[in-house]
């Protein structure tokens, strides 16, 4: 066994692929790369019992996990980029085994993702809902007029948002500019609005918040005010009304909003790149890392594939709550 | 602004001007990006932030500085003497320059073949005797939902092995393949107005499909192709993350560039490629909803 390593380590230094195999089997045990690129040096000086001289040349040889994390590696499919993905490794005798804790962060950027998503989701809903209604019940030609400042942002290019962003809530921005002069805040104490999770939530709210506006708008349209007004009559006050009448029949519009806006966030790549700084990144975010830095594409294919099979399950949901055809642009 | 009912009471009155503030202060969100891009962009200091001078609207604080920069930014000889040679300079070296050609160019082409396959896919999808409706519609418009990322990771997989990365004709392929969707939904909608006894009408007389297709479908579906036509260019002008992973630097786009210069070097010309963006994005929301009334006429709705 170990003369066949000695033969391939050889045959692998001489066609120059040591490098690709090691950083491979590096992937799935760190800290291994080195052993198989010092060892292939030294293979052509190795003698028989070559058992003997492998351990001596380097001790790592003797670590059974090596070994198994080689056998992993030698097979053409494997679920070990899963594994990683998920935070834990694969292992031959032991199937699935969880990462170390302080090595576990993909499972919580999963997490940190849909809960960003989430947010701006809720962040949406809270401001497009009062906006909606305002366009629903003014008349058609002040809905039009102030129709405008919803879809003039909604058309804007995305990286002018982001920059625009930028200006408004960096250090020197309009906003920390405001707040001093006002006197709000001290000079020396301005808000980190960006370059944070802050910044990566605020950014994505409004550039998401017209997806949102748009089906509640259409779906309220078509609520007849005289039901309101029918609930009054009948002795309703002006917050019951709303709530138990008027409240109800925009769920169509809520759901298909709030179901678009998530999973639009979800995939979110280019807003957390740039005003995300640290703790604003998304799942996406890793996916780019991996794919242009570290190229560790099998990881990447396997960061997207999970996130690949949410935004599906979540876009058949969409499909059949709403339904594909009856989706809206503008 | 609507004239309050006369029974309404104080408690009201004062929560319907309340209310009016909070979505005053919500079209303040929306828009506020747009109104501060415009005046930084003419900033005579190299900075992101109002100076003092531009507060007090003092004339030698505003400059076109910035947008001389997306002339001269990346010429051989920016200095010379202004005439064919300086232009010929601009149009050929020009960092920005080359970014809007590009963005026009690629932009151009991807509409041109999304706007032809979508219409010809959202037709195909109209008819009821078409298998496997529902499956194929979902198919076509995920590009839509899939995570854009996850997309051009898949393309730049698949284009490399087919010699099509950092080639305009993958650029050019990527956003088709992103605003097809779009004027799939887009003539959809307007399809769905549509009088089947027409194509019949049309067919009874003597026209072929053709025919048929050119002098009477066309015609009265073209305000919908359009529109997601439009839909389509603003997607392939606005598109960043395909364009980071399948161009190579000869294709760079505007939002490419701006990517770029917002990561490497901030500077105010992108404030000023912004409000050119803004100017033109104004443009084509005014073209749609020009469309968008034609539209409602044609099929005879009346929008007072």
């Amino acid at each position: 066994m170990y003369e066949a390593l000695v033969a391939d380590l050889k045959t692998a230094r001489a066609d120059r692929t040591i490098g690709r195999a090691a950083t491979r089997v590096n992937q799935e045990f760190p800290g291994t790369r080195s052993l198989f690129t010092s060892t292939a040096r030294k293979a052509k000086k190795l003698k028989p019992p070559f058992k003997e001289s492998v351990i001596k040349a380097n001790k790592k040889w003797s670590n059974i996990e090596v070994w198994q994390a080689m056998k992993i590696t030698s097979q053409d499919l494997t679920p070990g980029f899963y594994a990683t993905a998920l935070d834990g490794r694969y292992t031959v005798d032991q199937g699935f085994v969880r990462q170390d804790e302080n090595r576990q962060i993909y499972v919580k950027l999963f997490w940190r993702t849909m809960l960003i998503s989430a947010t701006v989701m809720g962040l949406c809903l809270l401001l497009g809902y009062p906006v909606a209604y305002l366009l629903a019940t003014l008349p058609l030609r002040a809905s039009n007029l102030l129709m405008i400042m919803v879809l003039l942002p909604f058309w804007t290019s995305l990286l002018v948002r982001t920059t625009a962003w930028i200006a408004i809530l960096q250090s020197q921005g309009v906003i920390n500019d405001l707040m001093v002069f006002v006197g709000i805040t001290a000079d020396d104490a301005r808000f980190s609005l960006i370059y944070n999770m802050t910044g990566t939530i605020i950014a994505m709210t409004h550039i998401l918040l017209p997806f949102m506006i748009l089906p509640l708008y259409s779906v309220m349209k078509t609520i007849p005010p005289s039901y309101m007004r029918a609930a009054r009559s009948l002795g309703a006050t002006p917050t019951m009304a709303f709530i138990k009448v008027y409240m109800p029949q925009t769920i169509p519009g809520i759901g298909a909003g709030g179901l678009l806006v998530f999973i639009l966030a979800i995939g979110y790549y280019i807003t957390p790149a740039l005003v995300g700084g640290q703790d604003g990144q998304l799942i996406s975010n890793m996916i780019a890392y991996h794919m242009q830095k570290s190229l560790n594409w099998s990881l990447a294919a396997a960061l997207g594939g999970i996130l690949l099979a949410g935004v599906l399950v979540l876009y058949w949901a969409y499909d059949k709550v709403i339904g594909i055809d009856n989706m809206k642009l503008g | 602004m609507a004239k309050l009912p006369p029974y309404t009471s104080t408690g009201e009155y004062i929560w319907h001007y309340v209310y009016r503030s909070i979505c005053g202060l919500i079209f303040l969100f929306l828009i506020m990006p747009i109104i501060v891009v415009l005046p930084l962009s003419f900033n005579v200091e190299p900075y992101f932030s109002f100076t003092k001078g531009m507060l007090n609207f003092d004339p030698t604080a505003y400059s076109l500085r910035w947008y001389e920069d997306i002339l001269r930014n990346g010429m051989k000889a920016p200095d010379a003497p202004f005439d064919w040679a300086w232009l010929a300079d601009t149009w050929n070296n020009g960092q920005w320059i080359r970014a809007i050609r590009n963005s026009f160019f690629i932009g151009i082409c991807a509409t041109l073949l999304s706007t032809a396959l979508g219409t010809l896919a959202a037709i195909g999808l109209s008819r009821s005797e078409m298998p496997y409706r529902r499956l194929v519609m979902s198919i076509l418009i995920s590009p839509m939902i899939v995570p854009l990322i996850i997309t051009a990771a898949g393309m730049f997989y698949f284009y490399s092995q087919v010699h099509l990365s950092q080639t305009y004709l993958g650029v050019i392929m990527a956003h088709a393949v992103l605003g097809t969707p779009f004027v799939i939904i887009t003539v959809t909608a307007t399809l769905v107005g549509f009088d089947k006894s027409l194509v019949r009408a049309s067919q009874s007389l003597g026209a072929g499909a053709v025919t048929t297709f050119r002098k009477v479908q066309m015609p009265l579906i073209i305000p919908g192709v359009i529109s997601g036509g439009l839909f389509a260019f603003i997607t392939s002008f606005d598109e960043v993350v395909a364009v980071l992973f399948l161009a190579s630097p000869e294709q760079r786009t505007i939002p490419r560039q701006m990517w770029s210069g917002i990561r490497e070097q901030i500077s105010p010309t992108i404030l000023a490629v912004a409000t050119l963006l803004v100017i033109l994005s104004i443009i084509l929301l005014t073209v749609l909803e020009l469309l968008r009334r034609r539209s409602e006429r044609l099929r005879g709705i009346t929008s007072s």
